[in-house]
C-alpha cells in the first residue's frame, strides 16, 4: 500500500479516536443543565469525565499535527479556509477546558453557574461545528487553482452541512447519555438511560438522513457497507439501553460513531478536500501529501507509539472504572469554604 | 493594518502568553515530583503538604497552558498557510511527534495523578507525576526542534518542482546544533522559572504565617526551590553563553542587532544602557563594558564582531535585495533594533537579578532567621516574575532578531502569511483571542492568590489505595 494511503487511514483513525472519545465528553457537557438538577448531580456528571477529558482532546491535537506533517497542503487549505468556524471551536474548547478545572475552585454559586454555561456552550458549539466542517469537506468547497479556499463563511452553512451538524450534535448527546448511564449510579443513571433512548432515536433519524444523502452524492460500495454497519450498531445500542444494558448501549453509540466516520473517510478517498469549482483543483492523498521520506519516518513513529498510547489510555479508563453517585462527591475544598 | 500585521501581533501575543504557563509547568512538575518522592521515601508529612499545596497551584497554571496550546497548533494553518505549505514536510513531523509522544503522556498521566490519590499505590502515583514531567521534556524537545529549524534550517532541500522545503535528513533536523543548545537553555530556564515560583510563594507565606509549624514547612519549600534555582540559573548562563556564540555563527545579524552595532568592531564593547536620539540612529549617552560583546560573540575579548552595515552588504550578496516588501526597504535585512537591543538586555538582566535575589533570600532566611520589613514581601512577589519576563524577552529577541525571515535565509515572514484569509478574519481572531486571554489572566491570577493565601493544608489526608469501601468519597473531585 502507498504510504499516502496509509496516512490517509491513520488520519481517519485519529479523527475516529477523537470523535468516539471527546464525543461523549461533549455529550456530558451538553447534558449538564438537563441531567444535573442539583449541584451534587452536576459535579457527578463533570467527574465522570474528569480524569479523561484532557487525554481525549489530545486526539484532536494529534490529528491536526499529523495532517500538518503528512498532508501539508490539506492542513494549510483546511485551516486557513475554515477560519471562523475553527476560531469558534478554539474559543469553545478554551472555555470548557478551563471551566472543568476552575469550576470547583471557588465556593460561589454565580462563579459555578458561569462555568456551567461555559461547559454547556463549549461542548455544544464544537459538537455542531465539527459535523458542519466534515460535511463541507465531503461536499466539496470552492478551492481555486492555487489551492486556496475562496468560499467565505456563509458558504459553509448549506443544508447538507447543517444536517451534518445536527447529526453530530445528536449523536454526541446520545453517546454522552450512554456514558453517563454507564458511569453513574442512582437516580441520575436512570434518567440518563431514558434520555439515551430518546436522543439516540433522534440521532438515528438524523444519521440515516445525512449518511443516506452522503451515500447518494459521494458514496461507494465501501462507504455503503460502513454506513449500514453504523446504523445497525446504533440501533443495537438503543435496544441494549432499552434492556438496561448500559455497557452494550455505550458500545453501540461508540461503534456507530467509529463506523460512520470511517464511512465518511472512505467516501472521501482518494480526495482529501475536493473542490466545487470547475477551474479549481481538488486536493488528493497524493497531491496534498508530504514526501515519501517524511511519511516513512512518521510511519515508524506511529507504529511504535500509537499502541502504547492506546494501552495507557485504556488503563486510565480501567483505573477510574467505578461508577460515581452523589454520595461520592466530597465537600468542596476551596480555601475559605465554610464546612 | 493588514492580514500580515494582525497575524504577527497574534503570533506574538498568543505565543508569549502561552509561554508564561509552559515553563512553570515544566519546572514545577519536576519540583512537585521531587516533593512527592521525598514523601514516599521518608513518609515525612511535610513533603506531602508541599506536594499538595504546590500541586493545586500547578493545576491552576496547567489548565491555561493546555487550552492555549491548542491555539498554537491551529494558528500555523489558519494565519500562516503559505508557511505551512512550504515547511510542512520538515516542520510538521516534530509537531505531530510532539502530540503523539508528549501530549498524550502529559494529559493522561496528569489525569491519573489528579484523581488517582486513592486508586494507585504511592509508588505508582509518584511515577505518574514523573511521567508528566517526562512528557513536558519530550514536548519541549520536539517543539524546539521545529523552532531551531526555523533559526537554522538543516537536513532539507528546496524542491523547485513542488516549490517547498523537503526533509532529507531527519537526524540532522533532530540534532541541529542550534537545537542542542536551545533545548538545555530553555529547559534550565523553565526549571529556574518553576523554582522561582516555589521560592517566591514559600517566602511570601513565611512572612505571613507566624506559627512554627508553617514556618518550618515553607522554609523547606524555600530552600529546595532556591537550590534548584541557583543551579539552574548558572546552567542558563552557561548555555546562554554557548547559544550566543552559535547564534553569531548562524545568524550574525542577530548578534549585531542585540548590540545595535552598526559597524564592525574589534574588540567590540557591550553597552549596559544607551540613550539615543528618538529615531534610534545616534547615541547620546551610553555605559559600555569594553570587549564584552566580543567575548559574548566569539569567546575572546579581542574577537571581531561584524556590524549591521557590513552584514547587510553580505546578506544582499547572498539573498538578493528583496527581503519581503512591506517592512523592509530593498536590501535591508535589519531587524527592528529597539526591540532586539532592549529584549536582549532585559533577558540577561532579569535572569541575573532573579538568581541574585534567590541567593539573597536564601541568605536572609539561613538557619532559623526571618527578615522583617514590608519590602521583603514585594521581593517575594517580584521574584517569580523575573524569570517569567526573562523568558518572554528571550523569545522576543530570538524571534524578532530573526526578522525579516520566518525560516532564516529561506522564507520571509511576509511570504509566510495566509493569502486567502481576509483582514476581517485576521482582526476578529486577534481581538477575540486577546480578550479571552485577558479575562483568563485575571481569573487565573485571582485563583492563584486565593490558593496561595489559603496556604498548605494542615493535616492532609494520607491516601489509602487499599480501602475498598464502595461508598468512600472521591479523594479529589472537580
Amino acid at each position: 500500500m502507498e504510504l499516502t494511503t496509509v496516512w490517509f487511514i491513520l488520519i481517519a483513525v485519529l479523527w475516529i479516536g477523537y470523535f468516539t472519545l471527546e464525543g461523549f465528553d461533549f455529550g456530558v457537557g451538553i447534558l449538564l443543565p438537563v441531567l444535573g438538577r442539583t449541584e451534587s448531580e452536576r459535579r457527578v456528571l463533570i467527574n465522570t469525565i474528569g480524569p479523561v477529558w484532557d487525554g481525549n482532546e489530545v486526539w484532536l491535537l494529534v490529528a491536526g499535527g499529523a495532517t500538518f506533517a503528512a498532508f501539508p497542503e490539506w492542513y494549510a487549505t483546511l485551516f486557513s479556509g475554515f477560519y471562523l468556524p475553527l476560531l469558534l471551536i478554539l474559543v469553545a474548547l478554551i472555555a470548557r477546558g478551563v471551566a472543568f478545572e476552575y469550576r470547583a475552585k471557588r465556593d460561589d454559586e454565580r462563579w459555578r453557574a458561569a462555568w456551567d454555561k461555559a461547559i454547556f456552550f463549549g461542548s455544544l458549539l464544537p459538537a455542531v461545528l465539527w459535523g458542519v466542517a466534515f460535511a463541507n469537506i465531503l461536499r466539496g468547497v470552492p478551492i481555486d487553482a492555487h489551492k486556496e479556499y475562496v468560499g467565505g463563511f456563509f458558504n459553509l452553512l448549506n443544508p447538507y452541512a447543517l444536517l451534518g451538524g445536527v447529526m453530530t450534535l445528536l449523536l454526541f448527546t446520545a453517546h454522552g447519555a450512554m456514558f453517563v448511564s454507564l458511569k453513574t449510579d442512582g437516580d441520575i443513571r436512570h434518567r440518563a438511560r431514558v434520555l439515551a433512548g430518546g436522543t439516540g432515536l433522534a440521532a438515528a433519524a438524523a444519521a440515516v438522513a445525512f449518511l443516506g444523502w452522503t451515500q447518494v452524492s459521494t458514496g461507494n460500495l465501501g462507504s455503503a457497507f460502513l454506513f449500514v454497519a453504523a446504523a445497525v450498531s446504533l440501533l443495537a445500542g438503543l435496544v441494549a439501553i432499552q434492556r438496561h444494558r448500559e455497557g452494550w448501549g455505550f458500545l453501540g453509540t461508540f461503534a456507530a460513531i467509529a463506523l460512520g466516520v470511517a464511512g465518511l473517510f472512505v467516501a472521501l478517498f482518494p480526495d482529501v478536500m475536493p473542490t466545487s469549482l470547475a477551474d479549481g483543483v481538488s486536493l488528493t492523498t497524493t497531491s496534498a501529501a508530504a514526501t515519501h521520506y517524511t511519511l516513512g519516518i512518521m510511519t515508524v513513529v506511529a507504529v511504535i507509539f500509537t499502541p502504547l498510547v492506546l494501552a495507557y489510555q485504556a488503563w486510565t479508563y480501567w483505573v477510574f472504572r467505578k461508577r460515581i453517585s452523589v454520595h461520592h462527591i466530597p465537600v468542596l475544598a476551596a480555601p475559605g469554604t465554610t464546612r | 493594518m493588514d492580514v500580515l500585521d494582525f497575524a504577527r501581533w497574534q503570533f506574538g501575543i498568543i505565543t508569549v502568553y502561552h509561554f508564561l504557563f509552559v515553563p512553570i509547568t515544566i519546572g514545577l512538575s519536576a519540583i512537585i515530583a521531587g516533593y512527592e518522592t521525598a514523601w514516599v521515601r521518608t513518609r515525612n508529612e511535610q513533603w506531602l503538604r508541599l506536594t499538595k499545596f504546590f500541586g493545586k497551584l500547578f493545576l491552576i497554571n496547567f489548565a491555561l497552558g493546555v487550552v492555549t496550546g491548542i491555539v498554537q497548533e491551529f494558528q500555523f494553518g489558519m494565519n500562516w498557510s503559505d508557511y505551512s505549505r512550504f515547511v510542512g514536510d520538515v516542520f510538521g513531523a516534530p509537531l505531530a511527534i510532539e502530540g503523539l509522544l508528549a501530549f498524550f503522556l502529559e494529559s493522561t498521566f496528569l489525569g491519573l495523578w489528579i484523581f488517582g490519590w486513592d486508586r494507585l499505590s504511592p509508588k505508582l502515583h509518584v511515577a505518574c507525576i514523573w511521567t508528566v514531567h517526562l512528557g513536558t521534556l519530550f514536548s519541549s524537545y520536539f517543539i524546539l526542534t521545529a523552532n531551531s529549524w526555523m533559526q537554522h534550517p538543516v537536513g532539507y532541500r528546496y524542491n523547485p518542482t513542488t516549490g517547498r522545503a523537503e526533509m532529507t535528513d531527519f537526524a540532522a533536523v533532530l540534532f541541529n546544533k542550534v537545537q542542542l543548545v536551545t533545548f538545555p537553555h530553555t529547559i534550565l530556564a523553565a526549571y529556574m522559572t518553576g523554582a522561582a515560583f516555589v521560592v517566591g510563594v514559600s517566602f511570601w507565606s513565611m512572612l505571613r504565617k507566624h506559627n512554627a509549624d508553617d514556618q518550618n514547612l515553607y522554609r523547606h519549600g524555600l530552600r529546595t526551590g532556591a537550590v534548584v534555582m541557583l543551579i539552574a540559573g548558572i546552567g542558563v548562563a552557561v548555555s546562554g553563553d554557548i547559544s550566543g556564540k552559535i547564534m553569531t555563527e548562524v545568524q550574525p545579524m542577530k548578534m549585531a542587532a542585540a548590540e545595535a552595532l552598526y559597524n564592525t568592531q574589534q574588540p567590540a564593547s557591550f553597552s549596559i544602557l544607551t540613550v539615543g536620539t528618538p529615531d534610534g540612529k545616534h547615541e547620546k549617552f551610553s555605559i559600555k563594558v569594553p570587549g564584552l560583546l566580543s567575548f559574548l560573540a566569539t569567546g575572546s575579548t579581542h574577537g571581531k564582531v561584524e556590524g549591521i552595515n557590513q552584514l547587510r552588504a553580505r546578506y544582499q550578496a547572498t539573498y538578493g535585495s528583496d527581503p519581503g516588501a512591506k517592512y523592509y526597504s530593498p536590501g535591508d535585512y535589519t531587524p527592528y533594533i529597539p526591540v532586539t537591543y532592549w529584549s536582549f538586555r532585559f533577558m540577561i538582566g532579569l535572569g541575573v537579578l532573579g538568581t541574585g535575589l534567590a541567593a539573597l533570600i536564601l541568605f536572609v532566611t539561613r538557619r532559623e532567621k526571618l527578615p522583617t520589613g514590608r519590602a521583603w514581601r514585594w521581593i517575594a512577589i517580584g521574584l517569580p516574575l523575573m524569570p517569567l519576563l526573562a523568558n518572554s524577552f528571550g523569545w522576543l529577541f530570538s524571534e524578532m532578531g530573526r526578522q525579516p525571515w520566518a525560516v532564516f535565509g529561506v522564507m520571509t515572514t511576509a511570504q509566510a502569511v495566509s493569502p486567502g484569509v481576509s483582514t476581517f478574519e485576521a482582526r476578529t481572531s486577534l481581538v477575540v483571542l486577546t480578550l479571552v486571554y485577558a479575562v483568563l489572566a485575571v481569573v487565573e491570577v485571582g485563583l492563584l492568590v486565593k490558593y496561595i493565601k489559603g496556604g498548605a493544608e494542615k493535616d492532609p489526608v494520607v491516601p489509602d489505595h487499599t480501602d475498598n469501601d464502595p461508598d468512600r468519597p472521591l479523594a479529589f473531585a472537580y
